[in-house]
């Protein structure tokens, strides 16, 4: 598959129509699990329209939009930055709020950029409140104020330490959100200032519902999407992703099934018992969470979510009541439900097995004939000494291809069949599933074994047979699942 | 250290801060980065003992909180048994430079005088506050009489 070469590079015009009618169709910034089930209109066949950013870029964009917002609201950028942030990057959402509210100082004020009260104070130096020193002082718009040097120790913690891009104001319950104009003129450090145009630019990404960081190793990029949705989208590094959870392109499982079915084969290690007993999904954004303190009172630390949650029952703290004691009572019921699925586990632990054993195949075969690439090289310009053009041997290249997706899908394949339940749908998926196994090993006994033993003309022959069959193959067994899952019909075990 | 004036003020308005209930504050005098605190709840089934917590403060304060705990052992539902407690202003996430030592005791009193058992670090002991308060409370008593320091005259 070529679709790397469709790739746009830092085409940050051509697209801003498309992203802005998208945001003013859906401004609540939530990813909708749904969406798991329309993912055939965006099937890996078709060509990845996503853009590539780097971290240049990136800031380009980002200025892009905070001057389009600074534009309507005549404020510091800075400040725009911060209200966009708390709109996830949402410009059309943000100025709807902004023309919908009567008062644009409320506003402001209720975006934390504008202090409620600004307190009076007296001129010339005085004691600072932080390091208890007397000296010049100088403070934000909330005329909260401090000694340079502790703006400056408070604002480098909060940077290097914390990793926050969006500070609070140091009074106690003074809410204000520090622009970045005032930062930058306490940092003076370099490596300070660095590392919090670095946090910015993260935020920007990490808030963004149509960006994504690649996964690649050391690749900084991240991807952009005009639609929030499941997909295949591909980096210019290389990495082939899902843009929604950013692992390998998983169809055809979802990404909620792929978190749990790796979750689960993870939890034979060591690490993973560990991850287990130690860490919780934040229960709004899925990510995992340590807990490394006694208290149940969590805050998730994902920029993006901040979601304050208890360890224990797993809801949201704030409307915590006196029901949380629902979630630790022994009930009766409970315990026998336990010990019945007791019994019932030795059996599915079998049945796990059984797919993970095959999962692990498929992702192991993968892995080694990687070298195959390799091979075919050696033998591609073995033939072209012998008579066959380079063009003419591609076809072992392209084999190579195609038996790497189908050894990807199959190994996917054994994660959705594991919570599929059994119904007429699913033994057709099966049958499917079935062919595709088969022809694949095929066509890897011949790239594996045959090429030396055959003679070229036939070779050629065989190999494009067997791949382009081993494609349709896997074409159909894709297109069932994306219909399926188009009309609801996999019953899923959980 | 950048920290010691601020400490060192922050000492002295906590021992002269009038509040008997955590005015007794002790200081070692060559660390002025560890302090004990005798706090003297006024509730029931608290007021019959003395805590002592103990407070670390880290080199960069007031950049970064204190620690605290509880030094003497405290039957309560917001307290766990190695004297750990939740107290939202002086977790990271919440922590401000400007909060100074006397409002994170204030609020700590607050807390061990009216616990929270909506929001408990013992579940056993929040189940018993709630369900039987005067278990509880003669429970908490006993706890104290054993456990507790004696309050100074």
């Amino acid at each position: 598959m070529s679709s790397e070469d469709e790739i746009q590079m830092d085409d940050s015009d051509s697209d801003q129509g498309d992203l802005d009618d998208e945001c003013l169709s859906d401004d609540d910034g939530i990813a909708l699990e749904s969406h798991d089930q329309n993912n055939s209109e965006y099937r890996e066949n078709a060509v990845p329209d996503n853009e590539v950013l780097n971290h240049d870029s990136l800031e380009i964009e980002m200025k892009k939009t905070i001057a389009d917002v600074q534009a309507v609201l005549q404020t510091k950028s800075g400040m725009c930055r911060i209200l966009l942030h708390k709109y996830k990057w949402n410009k059309e959402s943000l100025l709807e709020r902004f023309y919908e509210n009567p008062d644009t100082t409320t506003f402001l004020i209720d975006a934390q950029v504008i202090p409620r009260h600004t307190e009076s104070v007296p001129s010339g130096d005085s004691e600072c409140d932080i390091c208890c020193i007397v000296g010049p002082l100088s403070g934000l718009a909330c005329n909260h104020r401090a000694c340079t040097a502790c703006w400056k120790s408070y604002l480098t913690n909060k940077i290097v330490d914390a990793g926050q891009s969006e500070i609070e104001c140091m009074a106690a319950n003074c809410k204000l959100l520090i622009e970045d104009e005032k930062v930058m003129t306490y940092i003076t450090d370099p490596n300070v200032i660095a590392s919090y145009r670095r946090l910015i630019v993260a935020s920007y990404v990490e808030t963004n519902r149509l960006l994504k960081w690649c996964p690649g190793v050391d690749c900084g990029k991240a991807v952009k999407v005009s639609h929030c949705e499941p997909r295949l989208v591909v980096c210019s590094c290389g990495s082939r992703f899902c843009f929604s959870c950013g692992n390998d392109w998983h169809e055809p499982v979802n990404c909620r099934l792929l978190k749990l079915w790796m979750k689960k084969c993870s939890d034979d290690s060591e690490t993973s018992n560990w991850i287990n007993a130690n860490t919780k999904e934040c229960p709004k954004c899925m990510i995992t969470i340590e807990k490394d303190g006694g208290c149940n009172h969590m805050t998730c630390k994902n920029t993006a979510c901040r979601f304050e949650f208890c360890w224990m029952c797993l809801g949201p703290w704030e409307p915590h009541g006196s029901s949380w004691y629902n979630c630790n009572r022994f009930d009766d019921s409970v315990a026998k439900t336990a010990r019945d699925a007791q019994e019932v586990s030795r059996a599915n632990l079998q049945r796990y097995l059984f797919y993970y054993n095959r999962y692990m195949g498929h992702q192991q075969s993968l892995r080694l004939e990687g070298k195959l690439y390799a091979t075919v090289k050696s033998k591609m310009e073995q033939m072209q000494t012998l008579s066959m053009s380079w063009i003419e041997v591609q076809f072992l290249r392209k084999a190579v291809d195609v038996l790497s997706e189908c050894r990807r899908t199959l190994m996917f394949t054994y994660a959705f069949a594991f919570y599929l339940q059994r119904d007429n749908n699913s033994i057709i998926f099966e049958t499917n599933q079935k062919d595709l196994e088969m022809e694949t090993e095929q066509l890897s006994g011949f790239l594996e074994r045959d090429l030396d033993s055959e003679n070229l003309v036939t070779l050629k022959q065989k190999v494009q047979d067997k791949y382009r069959y081993v494609e349709h193959r896997r074409k159909i067994l894709l297109d069932h699942c994306a219909e399926g899952a188009e009309q609801d019909i996999w019953m899923f075990n959980e | 250290m950048s920290a010691t004036r601020r400490l060192q003020k922050e000492l002295g308005d906590l021992k002269g801060c009038g509040v008997r209930a955590y005015e007794n504050v002790e200081c070692d005098e060559t660390n002025l980065l560890k302090w004990t605190v005798l706090l003297l709840p006024d509730k029931e089934p608290y007021n019959k003992g003395a805590f002592k917590v103990g407070i670390t403060f880290p080199v960069d304060y007031p950049f970064k909180p204190p620690k605290i705990a509880f030094e003497t052992k405290i039957y309560h539902p917001n307290v766990d048994e190695e004297g750990k407690f939740c107290l939202p202003i002086v977790t990271t996430e919440n922590w401000k430079p400007a909060t100074k030592t006397e409002q994170v005791m204030m609020a700590l009193l607050s807390l061990i005088n009216e616990p929270e058992p909506n929001h408990p670090i013992r579940a056993d002991v929040a189940e018993e506050f709630q369900k039987d308060h005067k278990k509880f409370m003669k429970t908490a008593e006993e706890h104290t009489r054993k456990n507790a320091e004696k309050r100074p005259e």
